[in-house]
């Protein structure tokens, strides 16, 4: 019993911290729980960060929202202007070597790449620029200027499979991926593994949009699912998710037989979820970007910068995780029991789907 | 409907009115949101001019928008709207960099030209898809080719994750033997990635316009957009023009696709959406008004504009969607004076008919 208190306990902290990160405003008492008691002595010397986003866009409501977030949250913490840090936005594949060029010649003291997309980009303009410091997100660029931050969302995605396997009325639940890859195997590896460790006679739709961006593509791909009586989509595909929620509110707003759910990605997405009658987003899994930039950021400002360094963020120290949201008590019971068998190491989530 | 016997100087009219539109509209619009579009415009363009390496990424940008403006341009002069141009060039860009990776052993001689044709041909297999089914069934080519840059991209993702890419994300890189990369331009641009596809986009503006206005089938081609019902009259085989069209037109966006991966990127990874290359093509194409060295100096116009749009947001304050907006005013500008010009020269043509009568009346 007061094992099960603490986890709910650590588990309220990571959401008072998530929205402490949500928020541009606000006391910032909660996000600097994690960063190392980097309140004090600041504003002395100036430190800028810059970012580069992927093809997403900085409102992606997603990911490279959720670095963004960080990245004003931590110059807000430290007590820097707003010029402090700043974004790249990349429309097109062609321009993530650009904008990391620009930014060198703006000059940051660190430059964060947002994506697995931009890897090849950071290697390349990493070795031209030996001095400038950079950051990658979602992928490891083995460089000394370099520091690649990365995530065990396969576990976040179990746990969301969990979450859906015990709330699904219909026994039929949806995956949406962005583009099919590395990356975005680990979640649907995780949300099947979770969806089956509760009952493998669950039918899961999984599909892939091609697309980080097209809100369209998925709308249409959750009406496809839906229709064909899924009652809960979860998605990993950044900005497409947009889509997958207008699809589920639309359809709840015009009277749904099933209750409809979607389970967010990468930040709570609750207020993507909100419609006349309540709000359909039934859970989201988290991967806190902002906090590992700026947990990544604080250590380059005290200790040096971690070049070379691959730093993990798992369940454990509350780099990925998943909200309560609109889940049945049962459900969120069994997340929290799933979610210390992973700290616990009892549970191995694959990284990568079986073929 | 691009007559080339109005005045060099009228023509020029058209699209340098329409640039100044959208300059002054983007102003007005900045304007009205609190922005200072001389700060900005000053950003985009020193941004862009005040670097060699930022000048560098704006040919660069323009030599692949030359070859998909010139394919566009292509097509519509034989009176089809190519709008595939996108999965064109990816179905290029792919085949030039499966090659490339295929044979790594050739020498540079070999190996570049043969990659290039590669995606040469495919492009121009691909755009021929759509060209046929026009000929033979009547099929439209918008719908067709609009349907086709899907299946290319998600072909192409398929091909590389599944045949070309151990890690699913991208390919590795092509060795030396298979890149445009030539080191004095990079030097000269400050490492920029410009490379020699410019050099065959200047000589493909001039056999263009050599084919168009000097051959056969440059003739026929022009003819049959014209008036195909006359052309096939006159003893052209519309059939022929209409596949040729198509297949001429996809040559040049998957010439345009494998100079832009085998110079821009060196490799090919997944696509999350069709290459903008393609878009972006059909308006230069159309403010080029279909006039080759027309197409190559929009290019250069639109790779400025690209690469100094980025500039705005923070040297200038603008945000991203301000520099977008700008963008795009002078696209749709091009777009209505298209409009424009197309009523002012139908009410000409109105206003001359009359006077023939009257004048045939008084014989």
């Amino acid at each position: 019993m007061t094992k099960k208190l603490r986890n709910l306990f650590a588990i309220g902290t990571s959401a008072l911290l998530l929205a402490a990160c949500g928020q541009d405003a606000g006391d910032s008492t909660g996000g600097s729980g994690e960063s190392a008691g980097g309140d004090t002595e600041e504003t002395t010397d100036e430190f800028s960060l810059g970012m580069v986003t992927d093809e997403g866009g900085v409102d992606d409501r997603s990911f490279n929202q959720s670095a963004w977030e960080g990245m004003q949250a931590w110059a807000e913490e430290a007590g820097f202007s707003d010029d402090a840090v700043n974004y790249y936005q990349s429309d097109d594949p062609s321009q993530f070597v650009q904008n990391l060029n620009t930014a060198v010649q703006d000059g940051y003291d660190i430059i964060y790449g947002v994506g697995f997309q931009l890897a090849d980009a950071v290697t390349d303009v990493a070795s031209q620029n030996p001095d400038q410091h950079f950051g990658i997100v979602d992928a490891v660029v083995e460089a000394d200027n370099v520091v690649s931050l990365n995530f065990e969302d396969n576990q976040a995605a179990y746990l969301a499979g969990v979450a859906a396997a015990n709330t699904t009325q219909t026994d039929k639940v949806g995956f949406i991926g962005g583009v099919a890859g590395p990356v975005i195997d680990k979640f649907e590896a995780g949300f099947v593994e979770g969806v089956e460790s509760v009952d493998p006679n669950i039918e899961i739709d999984i599909q892939y949009a091609e697309s980080f961006s097209d809100a369209a593509i998925g709308q249409q791909i959750a009406a496809g699912m839906y229709s064909s009586g899924a009652d809960i989509i979860y998605h990993a595909s950044g900005a497409v998710g947009n889509g997958v929620f207008t699809e589920a509110t639309n359809r709840m707003e015009s009277g749904s037989e099933n209750q409809l759910w979607v389970i967010g990605v990468d930040r709570d997405q609750a207020e993507l979820g909100e419609w006349e009658e309540g709000n359909l987003t039934l859970t989201s899994t988290l991967k806190q970007v902002g906090t590992a930039i700026q947990l990544a950021t604080e250590r380059a400002r005290e200790e040096g910068f971690p070049g070379g360094e691959n730093i993990i963020y798992g369940l454990e120290d509350d780099g990925v995780g998943i909200t309560e949201g609109n889940m049945p008590e049962e459900a969120w019971t069994a997340v929290e029991e799933a979610r210390q068998a992973i700290i616990d190491g009892e549970i191995e989530v694959p990284v990568a789907p079986a073929e | 409907m691009i007559r080339q016997s109005r005045g060099f100087l009228s023509s020029l009219v058209v699209p340098i009115l329409s640039i100044i539109f959208g300059f002054v509209f983007g102003a007005i619009l900045m304007l009205l949101f609190g922005y200072n579009p001389v700060v900005a415009y000053d950003a985009m363009i020193s941004g862009v001019f005040g670097s060699q390496y930022f000048l560098g990424e704006a040919l660069r940008q323009a030599t692949s928008l030359t070859f998909t403006g010139l394919g566009f341009a292509l097509a519509y002069k034989a009176g089809f709207f190519n709008i595939g141009v996108s999965g064109q060039a990816l179905a290029g860009w792919v085949s030039a960099i499966w090659v490339a990776l295929a044979f790594p052993e050739l020498p540079q001689l070999v190996l570049l030209p043969l990659s290039i044709l590669a995606g040469t041909l495919v492009g121009a297999l691909w755009a021929s898809i759509a060209g046929t089914l026009r000929a033979f069934f009547g099929t439209s080519e918008v719908i067709v080719t609009i349907m086709l840059n899907y299946t290319a991209l998600q072909l192409t993702n398929f091909i590389i994750r599944d045949i070309l890419s151990e890690t699913g994300n991208s390919t590795e890189s092509v060795g030396e033997n298979a890149s445009l990369s030539l080191q004095w331009l990079t030097d000269l641009t400050q490492g920029s990635r410009l490379n020699a596809g410019l050099f065959i986009a200047i000589a493909v503006v001039i056999l263009y316009w050599i084919f168009i206005t000097r051959t056969t089938a440059g003739f026929e081609i022009r003819a049959v957009g014209l008036n195909s019902f006359a052309s096939t009259y006159a003893g052209m085989s519309a059939k022929k023009n209409i596949i040729l069209s198509m297949f001429l037109s996809g040559a040049l966006a998957g010439l345009g696709g494998a100079i832009h991966g085998l110079g821009t990127f060196g490799n090919i990874f997944t696509q999350t959406g069709l290459p903008s290359i393609g878009f972006d093509g059909i308006s230069v194409a159309l403010l080029g008004l279909g006039n080759p060295i027309g197409i190559f100096f929009s290019s250069i116009l639109f790779g400025v504009l690209n690469v100094g749009a980025a500039f705005m947001p923070n040297r200038a304050g603008v945000p991203d969607e301000m520099a977008s907006i700008v963008t795009a005013a002078i696209i749709f500008f091009i777009g209505a004076n298209y409009i424009i010009r197309y009523f002012i020269e139908k009410r000409a043509s109105r206003d001359q008919s009359p006077t023939t009568a009257t004048r045939g009346g008084e014989e």
